[in-house]
This record gives C-alpha cells, sequence and structure tokens, in this order.
C-alpha cells in the first residue's frame, strides 16, 4: 500500500516535472518563450487587476434629518432636581433680632450659640454708628467692580488698616466671605502646578482646587506625616522643579473638624520641601494670638514666611466680605487675575468701615480675646462628659465640636439623630445650636457633629445653661 | 453686531504689534540687566508666581494705561460724584492717592434706577434694620443667619418676578458659580452663549458637565448644536444626555443687546432643554414695571426654568436671586453650598432690596417708582440716538441703558478716558481681556437719576472728545456737523 502511494506520488512529479523541463515549447516572433513564463505573466495580470479595485470600506451614511427628528423625539430628559423627600424639607429657625449672645426666635429668647460671633462684636455701639455714617454718605451698594469706580476710598482705607495690623505690606479686599478662597487658589495655580491639601478643608477650598486644574494630593486630616510623606512623594515625581509652583493649603482652625493646625510644624517642612503656604484663617483671625493677630502670632511665626493668607470677614469681625493678604506681588498679582474680585461689585462701603471699626476695637481692647479663652475653656471642662457624645475640637478652638461616640448605623440616621438633639435643645432649653450640614457636592468625608460657637459676650450662666442642655436632652435621646 | 472695517483692522493690529516689540525689547534689556547685577537669590528653588510671558500683557500694556482703570471714588457713585486724583512718580508703575477730588458725571456705574446714593424712602428704613439687626448676622442661612427679613425678601422677588418661590445669596457671582454645579453634574450638557460673563464660565467648568457654545444670540445656530447633540449623545460613549441646560443673559453687559428670548424658549421647548436666564442688568431696568426682559419681550415667565438676577445694579444693594418653582427652590435649600457655607446676606442689605422693590411697584404710596422707569427708558433712547446722529459707532438694542461705543485702537482708549476726565466726565473703557482683542470700547451706563442737562453736558463733551481722537467712524447726519476732519492722535 505505501509502496503503491510513493510510486503514485513518483510518477505525478515526474509528469509535473517534465511539463516544465520540456525544452522551449513556442517561439513567438523569434524570441523563446518557457512555460513558466506564461504562469509568471497571469500571476502579474492578476495582481495588477487586484490594485486597481477599490478596497471595500462599510458606506459611511450621515444621519438625516428625520432620524434626527425621531432620535429628538425620543430623548427624554431627567427632571432638573431630584424628588423632594422628607429630610429636605427643613425650615432653619428664624431671628427676629440680632444675631447677639441672647437671640429672638419665634417670640422667645433664647440663647444663642449658632453664630460665629467670637468677639461679641455683634449690637456694638461704634460699629453701628460708623456703618449709619457710612450709609447716609454712601447709600448701601457700591454699584461697580472695583475696576469700573466701584473702588471707594473706605476700601482703601480697609485694606491698609488690615495690613498694618497683621504686619504685611498689602492686603485686598473681596466682596464676600467664601469667594475669597475659591478666587485666590485659582489666581495662583494653574493647570500643572502642584497642590497638597488636608483632606478636611470646607467646600469653598475644594472648588477653587478643582477650578484650578491642578494636580491635587490630600494628606490626613491635620496628620504632620502623613503631609511630610504625600511632600516627599510629590517632590521625588516632579520633573521640573523651577517651571512648577508647588503649594499647601490649610485652614487655621477646621471649621469641619474645630483642629488647629500646627503652623510651625507646616513652616518647618515648607522650607524643606520648597512649597508655598496657602493659609484660611476665616474663623482664627481675631482669636488666636495674644493681640488676636492670628494662627502666626499664636504659633510664634514670623508673618512673612507664610506666603499667602485668606479670611473671611464674617466671624470674629461680625461683618461681611473676606480679604487675602500677602507679599505685594501676591496681592498685585490678584487684581487683575482674580475672578471674584475683577469680575465681581466690590463690598458694600458700610461694610468696610464696619471692619475699620472691628479692628480699631480689637487692637484697643486686647481683654476681649481673654474673655473669649476663658469661655472657651469652661464650655470645653462643663462638655466632656455629655452622654453619648464626644469633643473633637482643639482646647482653644472657638469652634466647639461634638460629634458621636458611637454611629447608629447609616450616614442619615446620625443626621437625624443630631438634628433632633438640637431641635429638643431649642425647644424645651431655648439654645440655639447648630448641626453641621453638608452639602452633595461635599467631597469632605469627615464626621458631622454638633457645633457651638462660643462669643466673648456669653456670660458664665448661659454656658452652664447649654452645657445642662445638652447633657439632659443627649441622656434622654441617646440610648 | 460690530463691522470692522479693514483699514480700522489693519491700523490697531499694527498698534498692538507696535506695543508687543516695544514690549519684548524692554524685557529683553531687563533680563540682561539682571543678568548683569546678579540679584540676590532668596527666592531659589520657588518657581516664580507668573511665568515668562503669563504676565506679559500685564507688565508692558496694561501698566501703561493703569490711570484709567480702578479710579477711586470719595463719595456716592450718584450721577454727580467725586473722581479722587492719584498721581505716579515712577511712570505710572505705583499710583498714590492725592487729598484732592474733582467733581464729576458719572456714567460707569451700575445705578440704573438711581438708588444708588441715599434715597429718602429706602435709607431710613436700613438704617432702622441696621440698628435691629446690626450689620451682619454671622452665620449661615441654615444655621442662625435667617432672620424674619430674609423670609420676606424672598417671598417679594418671587412675587415681583413672577415665579413660585426664590432664594437669596449674599453675592451675584457665588450665586451662579454655586449654583450651576448643584442642578446638573457629569452626564449633563450646558450650552451657552459665547459671550456669557465669566460667572457663568466658572459655574459651568466647576459643574463637571460637558459644555458647548452656540454663537452669540443666534437662535438658527443653537437649534442647530441642540440637534448635533442629541443626536450624538454623551462624547466617546454616546449614551443619551442626562439632561440639557441653555444659558442666557438677558443683557449682555459688554454689547447692551437684548436677548432674542422669544426664540431661544420656542427652540428649548421643542426639544425639552431646560432654560436658565441671567437677569444681572435687566431686573429693574427695561420692561414696563421693571420686571425684567421678560415683560419687555412677552415672555410667560412660566417658560423659563430658572431666573436669576443681582441685587447690585438696579436695586442699589449687593447679592443675587434665583427664582424658579418651589420644588427646585427647596432642593437647592437643601444642597446648594453658597446657602448651606456662606453667612447670609447683610441685613441692611436686604431691607434697601426690599423698599427699592416696594418704591418700584408703587406699593410706598408714591408714584416715584413709575417715573424712574419712564425716565430711564426716555433717558436710554435719548442718549443712543444723539450718540448715533452724532457718528459714532454705538452698540446695543433700543430700550437698552447699556451703551458701549467702538473705539478699536489701543492708543483711544486712554486718550478717551483722560480728556473725558479732563471735562469732568467719567467714562468707563474696557479692552482685552473683557472684549476681544481687536474690539475695545467705551461702556456708558445710562442712569434714572441722569437729567436731561447732564445728558446734553455729556453729549457735549463725548462729541468734542471724539472729534479730537477721531472715533467718529460713521458718517455724521448733516445739519448738526460741517466739519468732518479726523486728526488722527496715535
Amino acid at each position: 500500500m505505501a509502496l503503491a502511494m510513493v510510486n503514485v506520488t513518483a510518477s505525478v512529479l515526474n509528469w509535473v516535472s517534465s511539463y516544465f523541463d520540456a525544452p522551449t515549447r513556442a517561439v513567438v516572433f523569434g524570441v523563446p518563450i518557457d512555460g513558466h513564463l506564461v504562469v509568471e505573466a497571469l500571476l502579474v495580470v492578476v495582481i495588477l487587476f487586484q490594485l486597481t479595485r477599490k478596497s471595500y470600506k462599510p458606506p459611511k451614511k450621515p444621519l438625516t434629518e428625520k432620524e434626527i427628528d425621531e432620535l429628538c423625539d425620543d430623548w427624554v430628559p431627567e427632571p432638573l432636581t431630584p424628588q423632594i423627600t422628607e429630610d429636605m424639607t427643613y425650615e432653619p429657625p428664624t431671628l427676629e433680632s440680632a444675631a447677639g449672645p441672647h437671640a429672638i426666635v419665634n417670640g422667645k429668647e433664647v440663647v444663642n450659640f449658632a453664630s460665629a460671633n467670637y468677639l461679641g462684636l455683634v449690637g456694638n455701639e461704634k460699629i453701628t454708628d460708623s456703618c449709619v455714617g457710612a450709609l447716609e454718605k454712601y447709600g448701601v451698594g457700591s454699584c461697580g467692580p472695583r475696576g469700573f469706580y466701584g473702588t471707594i476710598d473706605v476700601h482703601l482705607d480697609c485694606e491698609q488698616k488690615i495690613a498694618k495690623f497683621l504686619g504685611t505690606p498689602d492686603s485686598i479686599l473681596y466682596s464676600y466671605g467664601i469667594s475669597t478662597i475659591f478666587s485666590v487658589i485659582p489666581a495662583f495655580c494653574k493647570k500643572g502646578d502642584i497642590i497638597v491639601a488636608d483632606e478636611g478643608v470646607h467646600w469653598a477650598v475644594q472648588n477653587g482646587l478643582y477650578l484650578s486644574r491642578s494636580t491635587v494630593v490630600y494628606f490626613k486630616h491635620n496628620d504632620m506625616k502623613s503631609l511630610e510623606n504625600k511632600l516627599e512623594e510629590v517632590t521625588r515625581r516632579s520633573k521640573h522643579p523651577e517651571k512648577v509652583r508647588r503649594y499647601i493649603v490649610v485652614e487655621a482652625i477646621y471649621q469641619n473638624s474645630g483642629q488647629i493646625a500646627p503652623l510651625d510644624e507646616i513652616v518647618r517642612l515648607k522650607e524643606k520641601y520648597r512649597f508655598r503656604i496657602i493659609l484660611d484663617e476665616s474663623h482664627s483671625f481675631g482669636v488666636l494670638g495674644n493681640s488676636g493677630r492670628g494662627l502666626a502670632d499664636h504659633c510664634g511665626v514670623p508673618i512673612e514666611k507664610i506666603d499667602i493668607i485668606t479670611a473671611g470677614m464674617g466671624n470674629a469681625l461680625a461683618t461681611d466680605g473676606g480679604f487675602c493678604t500677602g507679599s505685594v506681588r501676591v496681592v498685585d498679582h490678584q487684581r487683575l487675575s482674580s475672578s471674584g474680585y475683577v469680575f465681581s461689585a466690590s463690598l458694600p462701603p458700610y461694610l468696610a468701615s464696619a471692619a475699620i471699626a472691628a479692628v480699631d476695637y480689637l487692637e484697643e481692647n486686647p481683654s476681649v480675646l481673654s474673655k473669649l479663652r476663658t469661655n472657651i475653656a469652661t464650655l470645653f471642662n462643663e462638655l466632656s462628659d455629655v452622654p453619648g457624645l464626644v469633643l473633637a475640637s482643639h482646647i482653644l478652638s472657638p469652634i466647639v465640636f461634638l460629634k458621636l461616640k458611637k454611629s447608629t448605623g447609616t450616614g442619615k440616621t446620625d443626621i437625624d439623630l443630631l438634628d433632633s438633639i438640637a431641635k429638643q435643645a431649642l425647644e424645651e432649653d431655648s439654645v440655639l445650636i447648630a448641626t453641621t450640614k453638608r452639602s452633595s457636592l461635599d467631597k469632605c468625608k469627615l464626621p458631622i457633629g454638633l457645633r457651638l460657637f462660643v462669643s466673648a459676650s456669653h456670660s458664665e450662666s448661659d454656658l452652664l445653661k447649654a452645657a445642662a442642655s445638652l447633657k439632659r436632652v443627649a441622656a434622654l435621646l441617646i440610648s | 453686531m460690530v463691522r470692522l472695517p479693514y483699514t480700522t483692522a489693519l491700523t490697531t493690529l499694527f498698534s498692538y504689534g507696535l506695543l508687543f516689540v516695544f514690549g519684548q525689547l524692554r524685557d529683553f534689556f531687563r533680563k540682561l540687566l539682571g543678568w548683569i547685577r546678579k540679584p540676590k537669590d532668596q527666592l531659589k528653588g520657588y518657581a516664580p508666581i507668573c511665568l515668562g510671558l503669563e504676565d506679559f500683557y500685564v507688565r508692558r500694556l496694561y501698566l501703561r494705561i493703569q490711570d484709567c482703570f480702578g479710579r477711586p471714588i470719595a463719595s456716592a457713585p450718584d450721577s454727580w460724584f467725586d473722581v479722587v486724583e492719584r498721581c505716579s512718580n515712577d511712570n505710572n508703575k505705583t499710583l498714590h492717592r492725592t487729598e484732592k477730588t474733582s467733581r464729576c458725571l458719572n456714567l460707569g456705574s451700575y445705578n440704573y434706577l438711581g438708588f444708588a446714593a441715599a434715597d429718602e424712602y429706602c435709607t431710613p428704613r436700613v438704617i432702622q434694620s441696621l440698628k435691629e439687626y446690626s450689620a451682619s448676622t454671622c452665620s449661615t442661612r441654615v444655621e442662625g443667619g435667617t432672620t424674619k427679613l430674609h423670609v420676606e425678601l424672598e417671598e417679594l422677588v418671587a412675587r415681583f418676578v413672577g415665579k413660585e418661590a426664590a432664594i437669596l445669596f449674599g453675592m451675584g457671582y457665588v450665586t451662579n458659580s454655586a449654583l450651576i454645579p448643584c442642578i446638573i453634574g457629569k452626564g449633563g450638557l450646558i450650552i451657552s452663549d459665547s459671550l456669557n460673563h465669566n460667572s457663568i464660565v466658572n459655574g459651568a467648568r466647576g459643574s463637571g458637565a460637558t459644555v458647548r457654545v452656540f454663537q452669540h444670540n443666534t437662535p438658527s445656530h443653537l437649534e442647530e448644536v441642540l440637534r448635533e447633540q442629541i443626536a450624538e449623545g454623551q462624547p466617546r460613549t454616546h449614551r443619551p444626555w442626562k439632561k440639557i441646560i441653555v444659558i442666557v443673559e438677558g443683557i449682555y453687559s459688554m454689547e447692551g443687546e437684548l436677548c432674542k428670548l422669544p426664540e431661544i424658549i420656542a427652540v428649548c421647548k421643542k426639544y425639552k432643554a431646560y432654560t436658565y436666564l441671567d437677569e444681572a442688568h435687566s431686573i429693574g431696568a427695561v420692561g414696563k414695571s421693571g420686571r425684567g426682559v421678560c415683560e419687555l419681550l412677552g415672555v410667560d415667565p412660566a417658560d423659563v426654568d430658572i431666573m436669576m438676577g443681582t441685587f447690585t445694579k438696579s436695586f442699589g444693594s449687593c447679592g443675587g436671586y434665583i427664582a424658579a418653582s418651589k420644588e427646585i427652590i427647596q432642593y437647592l435649600k437643601f444642597s446648594c453650598p453658597a446657602h448651606l457655607y456662606a453667612t447670609s446676606m447683610s441685613p441692611p442689605a436686604v431691607q434697601q432690596v426690599i423698599s427699592a422693590i416696594k418704591v418700584i411697584l408703587g406699593e410706598d404710596g408714591s408714584s416715584r417708582g413709575a417715573q424712574k422707569l419712564a425716565r430711564i427708558r426716555e433717558n436710554s433712547n435719548f442718549f443712543r440716538s444723539e450718540l448715533q446722529k452724532m457718528g459714532f459707532e454705538v452698540l446695543g438694542d433700543n430700550d437698552s441703558p447699556v451703551m458701549p461705543i467702538m473705539l478699536y485702537n489701543p492708543a483711544k482708549i486712554p486718550a478717551f478716558s483722560r480728556e473725558c476726565l479732563q471735562q469732568n466726565v467719567a467714562v468707563v473703557t474696557v479692552a482685552f481681556p473683557a472684549t476681544p482683542l481687536l474690539l475695545a470700547r467705551a461702556r456708558i451706563c445710562i442712569s434714572a437719576s441722569h437729567t436731561r442737562e447732564d445728558l446734553i453736558k455729556a453729549l457735549e463733551v463725548i462729541s468734542k472728545v471724539g472729534d479730537l481722537i477721531g472715533v467718529k467712524y460713521f458718517p455724521a447726519e448733516p445739519p448738526k456737523h460741517l466739519n468732518q476732519g479726523h486728526n488722527k492722535l496715535e
């Protein structure tokens, strides 16, 4: 069988080779043509034929008008806002008087711990007088942005006053507290820059970081070891240190937790790794330090070492607006490239004159700071043993922050429990306390809690009343 | 629309080119001197705040004409005010205040209804509220910052504008940039007019949604963009869009034009897109009873989903509002960061708006509101027609109180501004980057507190200065001007 196969194969091969090895078969026009040349010529002709054919592409059919019409008819948008649920119908308490240490809510007098009136300047005579003078002279609004006749002489006076008070060369005023930080950050940080920020910063800072389009790295809340690690990592990975601007963004007193940032440690790290600091002093200006000059005064750090300081004036100074201060270069740069300054109307003049009067008051009466410190210490002491709640803020912070010892399960039930504590404290004991509210856009992961803003004008009985009320209500509601 | 003649475009480009060359020369010499002198390297290791050409425009172009911008005033921004004189001893790099002031006619402040200075009805009430509630509440709206005044104003604004409910914010800029991220996010589409204000651009960017632009005030192009975008869906995944919002303004502040609102609303309704109307300049200033562009153009407020406005311009106060349906406002009160985290609006400012709206509606018992509205309309139309008769190129529609006069050439900006100031008329000149590079202009804002004599004086001064620097680009009407000689002062 195998032999027969071999024989057949051999004979086929012989036949094929004899065919090809055959001597010249034809003579055309005197040129001898071998048989294999015909096959090669045929192959060339086939190749040329294929090359001239168009390559096959599936035909591109753009949508016809009718199809677009159908798509447009079919498309159904989501509603503009989601369905309103039970917890969205929260109505805050309505004040019927000034937001001083005692306020009137629903006709009843309550002790007010929900206003950040740290120096007790709400209702101060001198400030009211300067405001009345400004209102009669300038009216209410300033009717224009700073670049187009909206700069009034009180603005310039206020900027100089704040700069002199803090000891910096110059400062710049903004017309609203939260717009300060989210205009300053994009003015200095652009795409490609590196920012190392604390994870507990509040929404306005997060918004500024997002708008700046820089690379943002977060470190653990108020943890200097974590900050050092992140700085080390970022410096190692950075390729052109002379062209890339690097910033550390921290708050002096965090409003989400009441912690105080250790500024001397941060300055040491900043000088080691060559970063610039942006410090938000909204809740520490007029509070910390022997003369109220803020965190630098409190930690004994010379003010020139901090590159950019921003603050909202809606807290200790009992007015509205914000300012930013630093070197001359820093301040001048903002006058043309900070969007909240250039494209917005300026601060109403009566609020600027209120700020001047407030800073004057602070310079003349530094004893108000020691009163505030005593109040904070008293309240801290009293609240250290509330059942179910634990103190989470720094001992010197005017924002006294209480969080739940044990979470009740979900975030929603926690919020409900805290809201009911605040509500009962208001209705039964006439103590107005605030719970932290988080917007759905806020990325901060720190725990929520109850916040009490201590003021220098609270009397000791107010503080004891609040502490007693909280202890009673918490014992009732937290099982 | 602006029609730029070729010769003007060429001369403007040439001027900018010359300024650029000179600027580069000066930069080169500065670098040379810096290299020779070797400054102390205290900032070694830190990248400079502005690298290279980032602040070239500021250093070499803006600083030369810095005295035309940011002029401080020493009185209320009424129709006549005191402009503080400034002097400089280092060629305009730094300016210092002097004690001298000059009384000038105010053609620059946003004072459409004349509420800027102390008003006989509003100011006593404002002082009363200051004594009762003090200058600030030091607290956010949800904690302890809501007073009776805020609740009253929200209801009043909703009634005035014609919507169900309203919410207040302390600053107009923050209203836009903190609100847009609240109502739309990733997976949504924002279609905004190409000349929208910076606050809207910031808000759109901060929301994370895709942003597309349509040609200024062209409803047909808007329709094209809408069709294309709905058919294509989200970029790369082609999933359908979650929602589409179209953002337009009532009066565009740099053009003075009114928005083509009825056509845009019709297009949006057809394609089921939501509309957002920013009435910063038009609320209180246009319309028979001051209710804005909706009243002027005959659009039902229920057709616009969200109406936004500010109190800075027509009501002489500060802050902004959003008016929409009850559900939207309820949701915003729950989740908008500007409501939850920002200090609430100052109570005297709230009282000023309440009083101003009452005057406009006639609820104070007098007819001053109607008089003011009639006066601003007359003033704007008179001024605009006179300027056009003189041969200036004036933009904007009739009834709009904002009128830009085109200057184009960079040298004419400081010339116009300084000459007018010398004759005691204060004007606002705007250049890059608020406007496109070649289209610099002077912008006039008319107020209801300007009298006929004020306007005639302003017209005389502007006409004289216009002749001097050659900005009358159009032929004037024959009987008024015989001499057409242009002396170009470059």
